[in-house]
C-alpha cells in the first residue's frame, strides 16, 4: 500500500511557508522582530508534526479495512476514499499554516479583521465537519464496492450457468457412455481452470506457450484423448515457432489417433538459451521409423519436413510395444 | 516397508472414499479427517507413515495441518493431493514440509508407489510441479546472490527433472540416464530440499506471477 504521505505533505507545507516568509524578511519587505518571528517559526513546525502524527493515524485506520478485503475493485474504491480523505485533510493543514503564519508575524492589520475572522470560522469549521465527510466518502466507497461484488456475483453465475450447468445436464444424458462423460469432464474442467485463473488471457496467435496448449486443448477435444501439457519459458511467435507448434500439433494428433490408450499423451517444452524444445510421448503401441512408407505425409513431411524447412530439427525414437518420443528443436530469435 | 499407511485428510467424503476403495490391498487406510482440527488429532493418534492432505480446506488448509502436527510428530512425513495446480499452493505446502505434490486425477496405482516413496522418505513430483521447478530455478542470477547449494539446480537435476516433467517413471529415468533408481530418487530428493530452502527471490516472484492452473 502507498501511503502519499500526510506528514510529507505537512512538513512540505511549513518548510515552504518557512522559505517565503524568510525570503520576505531578508527582502526587507517585512518588518518584524525577533521574537515574532521564532513564534511564527515555532508554529510551523509543531503544525508540521502534529498534521504528520495525524495523517499517520488516519492512513493506519485506512488500510486497515483495504487489507480485509479481498477482490481488487474493493481495494481500489477503499484506496481512493481515502485519497479523497487524504487531500481534504491537507488543504485544511495548508491554510491553517498560513492564518498562523500571518497571525504570529503580525501583519494582520495588512490582511483585515473581518477577512481573518472568516477565515477562521471557515477553517474551524472544516475541521469540525471533517469526519462527517471522512465518513460520507467511505460510504459512498461501500455502496460502490457493494454494486461491484453483485455484478461479480451475477456475471460468476451466468458463467457456471452456461458452463458447468450444461456440462452437468450433458454427463448425465450421457451417463452411459464413459469415453463421452470424461471428455466432457476434461474439457470442463479446463475450461474452469481457465477462467479462474487470473493470468493474462491467452494469446495462442502471439505466444509460443499459449499456442502449445491451444494446439493440445484443440487435439484432446477432437479426438476424446487426454494431453497433459506443461511449458516452461515462452517466446513470441515467429514463422519458425509457428512451424514448431505445426509440427507438434501433427505429433499430438498421430498420438493422439493411435497411442492414447496406454495413459495421457504427454507434451513438454522448455524455451531457454535462444531454443525452443518440445517432447512428445505417448504409451501406444509405437512403430519402427525406418518402416514409413514414402507416401505417408504425416511423419516424414508434416514434422521431419516442416521443421527442417525452418532449419529446425526432429527426432523421433519409437520401438513397436515401447511408446513413441518426438522431440523438435528449433532456434529461437531474441 | 511392505503395506505402508496413510490417513486421508480431505474435505470432500466422495473424494475421501474414492481414494479409499482406488487405494484398497496397496495402503492401509487408518483414518479420515474433514478438518484440521480433526486431521491434526487424527494423526498423533493413529501415528501413519504418511498423511494424505488436500491442499484447501475450510478453516485452513493443508499448511496449517503440517505446522501444528509438526509441533507433536517432527518426523511425519506428508504427500499433497489437490485439484489445485496454483503455483502458489504448490509452493506453499511443499515449502511448509510436504514431500511432494500430485493431482488428484492421478490413478491409484500411481498414487500408492508416490505413498510408498513418500513413507520412505524419498520425493514425489507430479510433471507439472517438476515443470514449475524448472520454470522457477531458470535463467541466471547475479553471482553474489547465488548460494550454489540451495539456489541453482545441477545439470543432472535438471535432466531428471525434464524427464518427470515428460512423464517417465523414475526406473524408466534411471533407464535413460544410466543410474540406479536411487540415484534420480537422491536427485529428486536434493530438489525438494532446494525447493524447501532456497531463499531465491524468483520462487515467491515465479509464484505469484505465474498463477497458472491450466
Amino acid at each position: 500500500m502507498n501511503k502519499p504521505n500526510l506528514g510529507t505533505l505537512g512538513t512540505g507545507t511549513a518548510v515552504l511557508v518557512l522559505g517565503v516568509f524568510l525570503l520576505l524578511q531578508s527582502n526587507g519587505a517585512l518588518d518584524l522582530n525577533g521574537a515574532q518571528s521564532l513564534f511564527g517559526l515555532a508554529l510551523c513546525v509543531l503544525l508540521a508534526l502534529v498534521g504528520s502524527s495525524f495523517s499517520r493515524r488516519i492512513a493506519r485506520r485506512d488500510a486497515e479495512p483495504e487489507a480485509e478485503e479481498e477482490d481488487l475493485a474493493t481495494a481500489a474504491l477503499g484506496r481512493e476514499a481515502s485519497r479523497i480523505s487524504k487531500i481534504g485533510f491537507a488543504l485544511g493543514i495548508l491554510l491553517g499554516a498560513g492564518l498562523l503564519y500571518v497571525w504570529a508575524t503580525g501583519s494582520l492589520e495588512a490582511v483585515g479583521k473581518v477577512a481573518l475572522a472568516a477565515l477562521v470560522v471557515t477553517i474551524a469549521l472544516m475541521l469540525i465537519s471533517a469526519p462527517f465527510w471522512l465518513a460520507m466518502v467511505r460510504r459512498l466507497g461501500s455502496e460502490r464496492v457493494a454494486r461491484a461484488r453483485a455484478d461479480e456475483r451475477s456475471a460468476v453465475a451466468a458463467h457456471l450457468h452456461d458452463s458447468v450447468l450444461q456440462t452437468l445436464a450433458l454427463i448425465q444424458k450421457r451417463a452411459d457412455d464413459p469415453e463421452q462423460v470424461a471428455l466432457l469432464a476434461r474439457r470442463q474442467e479446463r475450461d474452469l481452470r481457465e477462467w479462474l485463473s487470473d493470468t493474462a488471457p491467452s494469446r495462442p496467435d502471439e505466444r509460443l506457450s499459449d499456442a502449445l496448449r491451444a494446439a493440445a486443448a484443440e487435439i484432446e477435444d477432437s479426438h476424446g484423448a487426454p494431453i497433459e501439457a506443461v511449458v516452461v519459458g515462452d517466446a513470441p511467435l515467429d514463422e519458425r515457432l509457428e512451424a514448431l507448434v505445426a509440427a507438434s500439433r501433427e505429433a499430438l494428433t498421430n498420438s493422439a489417433k493411435f497411442a492414447s490408450k496406454g495413459g495421457p499423451v504427454r507434451l513438454y517444452a522448455e524455451i531457454e538459451n535462444g531454443s525452443a524444445r518440445v517432447f512428445i510421448d505417448d504409451r501406444g503401441p509405437g512403430f519402427d521409423p525406418r518402416a514409413i512408407p514414402n507416401d505417408r505425409h504425416g511423419v516424414r513431411e508434416s514434422i521431419i519436413g516442416r521443421m527442417e524447412r525452418y532449419g529446425g530439427k526432429a527426432k523421433i525414437h519409437s520401438e513397436p510395444g515401447d511408446g513413441t518420443e518426438v522431440e523438435l528443436t528449433m532456434r529461437v530469435r531474441r | 516397508m511392505s503395506t505402508p499407511s496413510v490417513v486421508i485428510v480431505d474435505d470432500h467424503g466422495i473424494f475421501r472414499s474414492g481414494v479409499k476403495a482406488e487405494l484398497e490391498g496397496m495402503v492401509e487406510v487408518r483414518g479420515e479427517a474433514e478438518t484440521v482440527e480433526d486431521a491434526v488429532r487424527a494423526i498423533t493418534e493413529l501415528e501413519p507413515d504418511v498423511v494424505l492432505l488436500d491442499v484447501h480446506m475450510p478453516g485452513g488448509g493443508g499448511v496449517q495441518v503440517i505446522e501444528q502436527v509438526s509441533k507433536a510428530r517432527p518426523q511425519q512425513r506428508f504427500l499433497a493431493l489437490s485439484v489445485s495446480d496454483d503455483p502458489q499452493d504448490v509452493i506453499a505446502i511443499v515449502r511448509a514440509g510436504a514431500r511432494g505434490y500430485v493431482t488428484k486425477t492421478i490413478t491409484g496405482e500411481e498414487l500408492a508407489d508416490a505413498v510408498r516413496r513418500v513413507g520412505d522418505g524419498d520425493a514425489v513430483f507430479s510433471p507439472r510441479l517438476a515443470g514449475f521447478v524448472l520454470d522457477a530455478f531458470a535463467g541466471d542470477l547475479p553471482a553474489e546472490e547465488v548460494d550454489p547449494e540451495l539456489d541453482q539446480l545441477t545439470a543432472r537435476e535438471r535432466e531428471v527433472l525434464r524427464y518427470i516433467a515428460r512423464g517417465y517413471l523414475y526406473k524408466e529415468i534411471g533407464l535413460r540416464l544410466n543410474i540406479s533408481v536411487k540415484t534420480v530418487e537422491a536427485h529428486v530428493s536434493s530438489v525438494l530440499r532446494k525447493l524447501q530452502l532456497s531463499n531465491r527471490h524468483e520462487l515467491s516472484r515465479w509464484a505469484v506471477s505465474r498463477r497458472l492452473v491450466d
